[in-house]
């Protein structure tokens, strides 16, 4: 899984109430969703996004609320993974289980430049910055997380394997 | 092999012996919920399933209580979604409007939860539980829509930190301070992917009320769960709500806590979360001037009967300043009732206090009482982040119901002792 795109930088503790405050929360579908991604912290994503372009952030990011609309509303509007030095651990479960995948890394985010294209191979957890000729290694993705994105998340991954909870 | 309650309740729930910190484990669930914000999205992955029933219709409860009396068309769209599910495979705890309140008030008010359980909730507060001594921890709705479908999910054993209460609360201290004094220590990222387990003598003494309102905001500090060893005290609190007794888990004494926090109480001051994050803590006396345009106090950390009866005690005869704000919402309708019939209410009213319906209300700026650009509130609720409760440049401070209280009086934030 290779992806190519943008790098849109954050800070630390990015709260899932930034990435999709609740007064946005009354409808579900995540195209709706997309619309109001970093509505108060970045007005300028929504417009500005394309598609394959990666989130890049410090430590805690998507501390807070569980709503499961901020990886939705992210992966909507064209975010195809997300780089950042340490996640919430619901935020983590959601991305992976909604098909949007999370690497880990301590130095990368630093190094790497708002706007900035990048690419990523996911599995191999590799960040490549072209411009600087740098390649970073995130964190391994757990084995089971792994599955779960390759199948595309946990909807396909049960239904696919069957081997998850009650046989359905 | 010693434990801790956390692994003992999830040891028993993946039909094991023991469990280790680290480990991946399938667990049956007790109890599923989900709230009008996230069950809609959990009803999709349901019917994405393909599967024609829930795992039981007795053991999930639904409560409409972010955005009700539903506040404008797409809200209500949600909660019809939610209801006729609920309809259609006869779930057996749905609360309309007229029962419901605030999911983490009413769960334990009407007995869902025993000591032992294994409760997942898509609302990150469902950690509130394990003030029972039950597990509880939140997920987002892909998970409680599987959990729907098979009534299973996958963990990884968290390792635990124990924080140690010592000494005795000074006037006006309690749960809330105890939490957020731990979170200025422990910081908003301090105990991610963690078991906090809170003893102590000081925790052996506090009520449920106060317990509930610190197991809350055990995910104020990234937690994935926070709990209390069930006592009498549990004991008391479960007889008439429930016909199952749980299970009283307690840790072993050589038990492996990665961490030990030892907090001395016998000074501790009502603490205050600044904006714009939880472990942005500081003592009341040391604020300095902070006038309010608002004051709020209910949400699932401090709406329960405990916490309007302390805020009566100290707004009886006195009004809420001129030109601030003072917004009350019970969390569930029998606080509500028995509040009435205690004078709380009219003694609120009479303060200059406007009473919400039980709901969410502004704590997480859904609607009743939405904050404008610059404004400044106190709030009872557990999350002062960037734009929480409104325009994003206002701004959240975090405090108990007597701080709420006597800041609502002198229209700053005001310690119950300076009044």
């Amino acid at each position: 899984m290779k992806i190519e795109g943008r790098v849109w930088k954050f800070g630390d503790h990015v709260d899932t109430d930034l990435i999709i405050p609740a007064r946005y929360l009354n409808v579900s579908d995540p195209v709706e969703l997309a619309k109001s991604c970093f509505a108060d912290v970045r007005p300028e994503f929504v417009k500005e996004v394309r598609p394959g372009d990666i989130v890049v952030a410090g430590i805690n990011f998507g501390c807070g609320s569980s709503r499961e609309h901020a990886p939705w509303a992210m992966k909507a509007a064209g975010i195809a993974a997300v780089i950042a030095k340490s996640c919430a651990r619901i935020f983590y479960r959601n991305a992976f289980n909604i098909g949007l995948p999370v690497l880990e890394s301590d130095d990368a985010p630093d190094r790497l430049q708002d706007g900035r294209r990048i690419s990523v191979d996911i599995i191999k957890g590799e960040i490549r910055d072209p411009n600087k000729g740098k390649v970073f290694l995130a964190k391994p993705i757990p084995e089971f997380m792994t599955k779960i994105i390759q199948s595309g998340g946990l909807v396909s991954y049960i239904r696919n394997t069957c081997d998850y909870g009650r046989r359905l | 092999m010693a434990m801790t309650i956390t692994e003992k309740i999830l040891a028993a729930h993946a039909g094991r012996e023991s469990v280790s910190p680290g480990e991946l484990i399938d667990v049956e669930v007790d109890l599923a919920l989900a709230n009008d914000i996230t069950a809609p999205m959990a009803i999709r992955v349901f019917d994405d399933l393909g599967v024609d029933e829930v795992f039981d219709r007795n053991r999930i409860a639904l409560v409409p209580d972010h955005f009700v009396p539903n506040k404008d068309i797409a809200s209500a769209q949600q909660v019809k979604l939610m209801r006729e599910f609920a309809q259609q495979h006869r779930i057996q705890h749905f609360f309309e409007l007229g029962e419901t309140g605030i999911e983490h008030v009413i769960l334990p008010e009407k007995g869902l939860v025993s000591p032992g359980d294994l409760v997942i909730g898509a609302d990150s507060h469902t950690c509130t539980y394990g003030a029972l001594g039950a597990f509880s921890a939140g997920m987002g709705s892909t998970d409680l829509g599987a959990i729907l479908a098979t009534g299973r999910t996958w963990l990884k054993v968290p390792a635990a930190i124990r924080l140690v209460y010592e000494g005795r609360l000074r006037p006006w201290v309690g749960g809330k301070d105890l939490i957020l004094y731990a979170l200025g220590i422990l910081g908003v990222e301090g105990a991610v992917y963690k078991s906090l387990e809170f003893t102590g003598e000081v925790i052996d003494r506090l009520s449920m009320s106060h317990r509930f309102t610190m197991a809350n905001m055990a995910v104020e500090a990234g937690a994935k769960n926070g709990i209390f060893a069930p006592d009498a005290t549990t004991k008391a609190y479960m007889t008439g709500r429930s016909d199952r007794p749980g299970r009283f888990y307690k840790s072993d004494p050589d038990a492996c806590f990665e961490r030990e926090i030892r907090i001395s109480v016998d000074d501790m001051e009502p603490q205050v979360a600044l904006p714009h994050s939880p472990d942005h803590v500081k003592p009341v006396s040391k604020l300095g001037a902070v006038p309010l345009d608002q004051v709020f106090l209910g949400s699932c950390t401090n709406g329960r009967l405990e916490d309007l009866q302390e805020a009566a005690g100290l707004l009886k005869g006195r009004r809420a300043a001129a030109g601030t704000r003072f917004i009350v919402i019970p969390g569930s309708p029998s606080i509500y009732r028995e509040a009435i019939k205690e004078g709380i209410i009219e003694t609120l009213l009479e303060a200059g206090a406007v009473i919400g319906p039980p709901c969410c209300g502004p704590c997480l700026g859904g609607h009743m009482g939405i904050l404008a650009e610059g404004e400044r509130a106190l709030s009872t609720s557990n999350r002062n982040f960037i734009g929480r409760m409104g325009h994003p440049r206002s701004e959240v401070y975090l405090a108990n119901p007597a701080v709420a209280a006597a800041s609502a009086i002198m229209g700053r934030i005001t310690s119950p002792d300076a009044l």
